[in-house]
């Protein structure tokens, strides 16, 4: 089977966002990346299915030349090779705008199935593995927890809401999203790490895929929200914040 | 032009968050000046298409197939590809559920449009929408207009609307039968299930501690047991938690996992993501415990600790026992 799996490099969880003087995006030139974290998991499934099935599994990234450090770190891991649409800017296109890239790039992969997270930690649409599959014509399945092969495809386990599941069949090639927690992630081995620098990187532009930026929807402004909510904040060292919080539960609340 | 909400049943039963969608469409309609109409999708859905004449809406749309007596992606979107031909809304509103991620991104992509998800809400500026909606996991929020003329379409955050706000009135039914074929679904699913029983049954809880990615390591949990512990309280945990096996999945509180409302819910190291928000802003009394001060959690807190929860958590279990003598 081959696997082609969309990873997406985003800032780290801990970053401290400053909105950019654009008004449009963060200040992102100093923040660390990481690997968005279903995608991890899409990743990891991946290579399971191939351990068990035979077959490749190839990585796929739109981002700026600094997510090939995220892309390395795929091959690391175990990803036979990795194709890297690269542009500096993809704030440029809107999501539909890089679900063609990753489509246009995926029409020349050929896989069996594709991979992706259920959703970006930055952007949070939770829309471009099913955008893909409607672009590739494809069927598709999302937030899913489990993906077995079968004669006529796969059969996979779908979240549903309030802790409810649903298996589903579907013939292949086919499009999953992955949700966090599908398996257990593994780490890069350090005979891992030097056989990824030997790994290839296949280098597509958007010019290259023929895709130009013609955005549906514009971002117009991103800015911190306004707490609605008052908040009492306890002030103090973490031994005063302890105690009020103490008195609070004890005379306030009343569950002490 | 006119507003289109896509309401959602399963077994002919209302997704609760439809309501909180079609009270956004309410508004939406007399704020842009259009007509407002609802849809129902299903088999056998009579029932429902009739309360939905008893809400003030301009139309109701009750597409009917037996094919759509299941949810399937396949059928969903030719279902409703076919309505929004016919009826040219020039928004479609839906609620952002599990099943709407499903199908709405390849709806409007098949329609030639994009779904803006998730959104907080939507604000008439100059006579068009700007749909408002998070980004970085609740910790910055973005304004999205539309750049085309097209059709928008937009899902709704559970709870950005209310739905008591919802307008009783009456509308017309129109009944509606899409051309769709067994041929079109390539997707076969069978009955949803539950896992195995839930070991502990967080909805009865009076008192909740609960860690999230905070806490950094499987051993630091100690720490929140040792805290509920000391309140006698169970522990639960945001997914990331349950996702690394820390904690078995029967812990987890959120949108996939238990929906709880105790007395007092402690958020300890937890950021406040929308998806566990909806499974414990219904807490009488909630409590973060947070380094970051523009954490989305201090949203719904009641009190907050800014602070290291590595040095306020056995602060507290201290003074909780003090307290309790
Ligand atoms: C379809 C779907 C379903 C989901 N279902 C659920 C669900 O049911 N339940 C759920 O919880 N999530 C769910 N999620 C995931 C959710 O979106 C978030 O990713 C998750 O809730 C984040 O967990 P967290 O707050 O523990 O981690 P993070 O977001 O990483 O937050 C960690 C927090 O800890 C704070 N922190 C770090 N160190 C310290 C310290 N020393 N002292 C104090 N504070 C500290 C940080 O400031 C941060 O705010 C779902 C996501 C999707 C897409
Ligand atoms: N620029 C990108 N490069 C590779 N994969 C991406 C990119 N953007 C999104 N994806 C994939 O699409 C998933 C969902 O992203 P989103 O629709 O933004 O929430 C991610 O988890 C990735 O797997």
């Amino acid at each position: 089977m081959k696997i082609l799996v969309a990873i997406k490099q985003v800032p780290s969880r801990d970053s401290q966002l400053k909105v950019s003087s654009s008004g449009r995006w963060m200040e992102d030139a100093d923040l660390s990346a990481e690997i968005n974290e279903p995608d991890a998991y899409a990743l990891e499934e991946a290579l399971q299915l191939k351990e068990k099935h035979g077959g490749e599994v190839v990585a796929l990234c739109a981002g700026p030349a600094r997510a090939s450090q995220t892309i390395r770190e795929a091959l690391a891991k175990g990803a036979d090779r990795a194709v890297h649409v690269e542009e500096e800017d993809l704030g440029r296109f809107d999501l539909l705008g890089v679900a063609q890239l990753l489509a246009k790039a995926a029409a020349e992969v050929k896989p069996d199935l594709i991979l992706t997270g259920l959703q970006s930690d930055d952007l949070g649409y939770g829309q471009t593995g099913v955008i893909l599959a409607e672009l590739l014509g494809l069927p598709h399945s999302t937030i899913i927890m489990q993906v077995e092969k079968t004669e006529a495809g796969i059969r996979v386990k779908r979240e549903l809401e309030d802790g409810w599941f649903q298996h589903m069949t579907m013939p292949l090639p086919a499009v999953l999203t992955i949700q966090s927690g599908i398996n257990k992630l593994r780490y890069a081995t350090l005979m891992g790490i030097k056989k990824a620098k030997t790994k290839e990187v296949k280098q597509l532009s958007a010019d290259g895929l023929g895709v130009t930026a013609a955005p549906k929807v514009s971002l117009e402004r991103v800015y911190m929200p306004q707490r609605a909510k008052q908040t009492t904040l306890l002030p103090g060292t973490a031994k005063e914040q302890a105690a009020k919080l103490a008195e609070i539960l004890k005379f306030e609340v009343r569950v002490l | 032009m006119s507003v289109l909400v896509v309401m959602e049943q399963s077994r002919l039963a209302w997704h609760r968050m439809s309501w909180e969608a079609l009270a956004a469409g309410q508004q939406m309609g007399p704020a842009l000046g259009i007509p407002v109409a609802a849809a129902v999708l299903g088999h056998g859905a009579a029932a429902l298409a009739g309360e939905l004449g008893g809400k003030k809406l301009d139309k109701v749309y009750h597409v009917e197939h037996e094919l759509l007596d299941h949810y399937t992606a396949d059928a969903y979107t030719v279902a409703l590809a076919e309505l929004v031909d016919m009826a040219k809304p020039s928004m479609v509103l839906f609620p952002h559920t599990y099943r709407v991620r499903d199908f709405a991104p390849r709806l409007a992509t098949r329609l030639g449009g994009l779904l803006v998800s998730d959104v907080l809400r939507i604000e008439v500026k100059d006579g068009a929408a700007v749909a408002v909606r998070q980004m970085f996991q609740g910790k910055l929020n973005a304004d999205y207009r539309a750049a085309g003329g097209g059709t928008q379409y937009i899902s709704i955050q559970a709870g950005a609307y209310r739905a008591e706000h919802v307008e009783a009135g009456s509308a017309e039914v129109e009944v509606l039968t899409p051309a769709l074929e067994a041929a079109q679904i390539r997707i076969k699913v069978e009955e949803p299930f539950r896992e195995s029983a839930r070991a502990v049954d967080l909805t009865a809880a009076d008192l909740i501690v609960s860690a999230g990615r905070g806490i950094k390591e499987q051993e630091n949990l100690s720490l929140i047991q040792e805290l509920a512990a000391a309140m006698g309280a169970e522990v639960a945990a945001s997914r990331p938690i349950c996702d690394n096996g820390w904690l078995p999945m029967d812990r987890q509180v959120g949108s996939s996992g238990q929906t709880v409302a105790p007395k007092v819910y402690f958020a300890v190291g937890i950021s406040g993501a929308i998806q566990h928000l909806v499974g414990m802003k219904g807490s009488k009394c909630v409590v973060a415990i947070n380094k970051d001060p523009n954490a989305p959690i201090f949203e719904v807190a009641d009190y907050g600790i800014v602070g290291d929860l590595f040095e306020v958590v056995p602060a507290l279990i201290e003074e909780i026992k003090k307290a309790k003598g």
